[in-house]
C-alpha cells in the first residue's frame, strides 16, 4: 500500500524548496537533451541528403549484360579430363550482345511483381558532341523520361527546361551541364550528336542537367529512348539497361540474385554497389550517438549528485519519516520521484529547445552546387528521436536516482536520532 | 490486567567496536493507561531498550507484544505499519519537517496511514494543536517556532492516529525548565484525561518521581520495578 499522494507532496515540498538545485539539475537534461535532439535530426538530415544525392539516381537493382568470360569453359564440360589438370591461354570473354535479349517481356513482368515499384529500360551508348571541328566523347542514356521523374526524382536534376520538353520532343536532349558549359550552350540551342559510325543527328537542347558530380555533368546526356534507338540504327527493342526500383530496398539483395539466375544477366544491387555509403553513414550515426549518450550521462551525473546531496541534508527527515511510519520503499520512492520529476521537466524543455534548435537550423539559408534543389540545412524532424531522447531522458534520471534513494532507504533511523 | 506492552526475555549484543552485552533478560509489561518512566545512568541501556520497544531496532533476541500481539520478526513493512498506527514518538531534538508547515508536519502521519479523507486528519490535527494550545501556530513554518512549541508539535504528531503508547526518549531534555514542566503537564494531562500509555525515557530525576511508575535500569538490567 503505497501512498502517492503523501510521497509526492513531500518529493515536491523538497524539489520547490531547494528550487536552485533543482533547476541547475533539470537543466542539466534540458541541455542533453536538446543537444541530443538538435544532433540528432540535423545529422540525420545531413545523412539523408548525402545518401539522396547518390541512391535517388541509383536503381535498387541494375540490370545489364555485362561482357566477362564464360565461367564454365568448354573444356570443363569434357568428361574425360574432368579429373586432370587442364590448361588454356588467352582466354577470351564469350561473344555477347550488348542489348538485354527479351528486354521488353523481361520488363513487363518485372512490373508484374508485387514488390517493385517499377522496372523501366535505358539504353547506354558512346556518342560525340560535335561542335564545329571539335569532337567532345560523351555518353548519351535512352530514357523514359517521365518513368525516371516518378521513380528516380529526375527533375531534380534538370537546372533548366522541364522533363516534359523533352517527353514531346523526339529530337529533344538533356544536355549535362559541364557540356552546356563547354560548348556555350543554351537550352533552345541546336547540337550535332554523332554515333560510333560517325553519323550525325542534330538535336534540340530542351534541357541542362546538373547531377553535382562534375565528372558526370562532363559527358552525359539524355534523351528519349526513339531518339537513342535512332542515333543507333537500332530497332524498336534494343534495350541495354533495366532499372529497379523496390517498395523496401532490402529486397533488393534477394531479387537480383533471382534476376542472375532466371534470365541469366548482371543484375548489380544498390548495397553492393554503393556499400560506402552505408559505411559512412553508421559512422556518422555512431558519431551523434556517442556524443549524445555521454551528455546524457553528464547530466544523470548532475542528477545524482544533487540527490546525494539532498539526501544528506534531509537524513532527519528520512530519520523522522521512518520513526513516524514510513517504510524504506516510501522513503526510496520519495527520492526516486524527485529524480524522475527533474528527468520529465527536464526532458519537456530538453525537447523544446532541441526542437526550437532544430527548426533554426531548418530555417538556415544553405547553397550548395551539388544539391540544387537544396537552400536551407537538412534536419530531419523524426518523432522517433524526440521519443528516444524523452526515453532516454527518464532512464538516465531514473538511473541517477536509484542509487542515492537505495542509501536513503537503507539509513537506520535509531543510528541518526542517537548520533544527535 | 491488560498490558499495551510486554517485553519478554529481551537481550541485545552490539559487535562493535568490541562485542558488549547492553541489555540483559529484560522482562516487564506496561499497563494501558499507565504513566511510565525508565531511568538509569547514561550509557545504561535504557535508550537502546526504548529503540527496541518503538520496533526501530530490530537486532535483538526476546519477544516484544504491542496490544498482545507478537511484533518480534515481523518484516520492515509491518513493523512501519505499526509505528505509524500504534506507536507515537516524541524525541530529544524536536524533530520536524522543516520545509513544511506546523499543521502539515501534525498530518503526515495520518496522511501516510491513509485511514481518513483530508477534510477529517486537517481537523483531527486542528483539534490536536487545540489541546496542546498551539493552533494558532498551525499555518507557520516549523522552522520558525520556537524549541518549546517544536516539542508540542512533536508531541501533537505523536497523537494524530491515536496511537495505543507515546514513548518518549528524553523529551524535556533539550527544554529549558519552564518548557519542560509545559511538556510534562501536557503528558500528565494526556494521561489522566486521555486515558494514554506513555512510556518516557528520561534522567531527569524530577520528571520521573512525577510519573506513575519507575523502571530503573542499571548496566543492562531493570534493577528496580514497582
Amino acid at each position: 500500500m503505497t501512498n502517492w499522494k503523501v510521497i509526492l507532496t513531500i518529493a515536491k515540498t523538497h524539489l520547490l524548496t531547494k528550487i536552485r538545485q533543482t533547476a541547475t539539475a533539470a537543466l542539466g537534461v534540458t541541455f542533453g537533451i536538446a543537444a541530443y535532439i538538435t544532433l540528432v535530426c540535423f545529422m540525420t538530415g545531413l545523412n539523408e541528403m548525402l545518401d539522396n544525392l547518390v541512391l535517388n539516381q541509383t536503381p535498387h537493382v541494375h540490370i545489364f549484360n555485362e561482357i566477362e568470360p564464360s565461367a564454365v569453359q568448354p573444356i570443363d564440360r569434357y568428361s574425360e579430363f574432368s579429373n586432370a589438370f587442364n590448361v588454356v591461354h588467352s582466354i577470351k570473354p564469350k561473344q555477347s550482345l550488348k542489348r538485354i535479349h527479351n528486354a521488353v517481356p523481361i520488363i513487363d513482368y518485372l512490373n508484374k511483381q508485387e514488390n517493385i515499384r517499377g522496372a523501366i529500360p535505358q539504353i547506354k551508348t558512346q556518342i560525340f558532341y560535335v561542335s564545329g571541328a571539335i569532337e567532345l566523347g560523351g555518353n548519351l542514356t535512352g530514357v523514359d523520361i517521365m518513368k525516371e521523374v516518378e521513380l528516380f526524382n529526375f527533375e531534380d536534376y534538370i537546372v533548366s527546361g522541364t522533363p516534359e520538353a523533352l517527353h514531346h520532343n523526339d529530337n529533344g536532349i538533356l544536355l549535362g551541364s559541364g557540356v552546356a558549359q563547354k560548348m556555350s550552350l543554351q537550352v533552345g540551342s541546336r547540337i550535332q550528336v554523332s554515333n560510333s559510325k560517325g553519323e550525325a543527328f542534330p538535336l534540340k537542347i530542351v534541357g541542362i542537367y546538373q547531377s553535382g558530380i562534375a565528372e558526370l555533368d562532363d559527358i552525359q546526356s539524355f534523351a528519349n529512348i526513339k531518339t537513342a534507338q535512332k542515333i543507333l540504327g537500332e530497332s524498336e527493342n534494343y534495350i541495354t539497361d533495366i532499372n529497379v526500383k523496390l517498395h523496401d530496398i532490402n529486397d533488393a539483395i534477394p531479387l537480383a540474385e533471382k534476376i542472375e539466375n532466371q534470365f541469366h544477366l548482371k543484375a548489380v544491387d544498390i548495397k553492393t554497389a554503393n556499400a560506402q555509403f552505408e559505411t559512412g553513414t553508421t559512422i556518422r550515426n555512431l558519431i551523434t550517438y556517442a556524443v549524445s549518450i555521454t551528455l546524457l550521462i553528464v547530466a544523470g551525473f548532475g542528477i545524482y549528485n544533487i540527490l546525494n546531496m539532498l539526501i544528506y541534508e534531509k537524513m532527519n527527515d528520512i530519520a523522522i519519516l521512518k520513526a513516524t511510519g514510513f517504510s524504506g520503499r516510501d522513503v526510496q520512492l520519495i527520492f526516486m520521484s524527485q529524480a524522475v520529476i527533474i528527468g520529465f521537466v527536464g526532458g519537456i524543455l530538453g525537447l523544446l529547445l532541441g526542437l526550437g534548435l532544430s527548426l533554426a537550423i531548418d530555417q538556415t539559408p544553405f547553397n550548395t552546387e551539388a544539391m540544387p534543389t537544396i537552400s536551407t540545412y537538412p534536419v530531419n524532424h523524426n518523432p522517433i528521436f524526440y521519443i528516444i531522447g524523452f526515453v532516454f531522458a527518464m532512464i538516465s534520471t531514473f538511473l541517477a536516482g536509484y542509487l542515492p534513494s537505495l542509501k536513503a532507504k537503507k539509513i537506520d533511523p535509531v543510528h541518526i536520532i542517537r548520533g544527535q | 490486567m491488560n498490558p499495551v506492552l510486554k517485553a519478554k526475555n529481551i537481550n541485545k549484543h552490539f559487535k562493535k567496536p568490541v562485542p558488549f552485552h547492553v541489555l540483559k533478560d529484560i522482562n516487564f509489561e506496561i499497563q494501558k493507561g499507565e504513566f511510565t518512566s525508565i531511568m538509569g545512568k547514561s550509557g545504561c541501556g535504557k535508550s537502546t531498550l526504548l529503540y527496541i520497544l518503538s520496533t526501530m531496532d530490530t537486532d535483538y533476541t526476546g519477544e516484544l507484544y504491542l496490544n498482545n500481539k507478537l511484533v518480534s520478526g515481523q518484516n520492515r513493512n509491518i513493523l512501519s505499519h505499526i509505528r505509524n498506527r500504534d506507536i507515537g514518538f516524541v524525541f530529544q531534538f524536536h524533530y520536524l519537517l522543516s520545509e513544511f508547515s506546523v499543521l502539515e508536519n501534525v498530518m503526515l502521519p495520518a496522511k501516510k496511514l491513509a485511514e481518513k479523507s483530508h477534510e477529517e486528519i486537517e481537523n483531527d490535527a486542528m483539534t490536536k494543536l487545540n489541546i496542546l494550545e498551539i493552533d494558532h501556530l498551525a499555518r507557520k513554518k516549523a522552522s520558525r517556532i520556537s524549541g518549546g512549541e517544536k516539542q508540542r508539535v512533536a508531541i501533537a504528531r505523536a497523537l494524530i492516529n491515536n496511537p495505543a503508547i507515546i514513548m518518549g526518549d528524553e523529551p524535556t531534555g533539550n527544554l529549558d525548565s519552564y518548557n519542560a514542566d509545559n511538556v510534562f503537564n501536557i503528558f500528565r494531562r494526556l494521561s489522566d484525561e486521555e486515558g494514554l500509555s506513555l512510556l518516557i525515557v528520561t534522567h531527569d530525576t524530577d520528571f520521573a518521581h512525577k510519573t506513575d511508575r519507575i523502571i530503573e535500569m542499571s548496566d543492562g538490567r531493570i534493577i528496580s520495578e514497582p
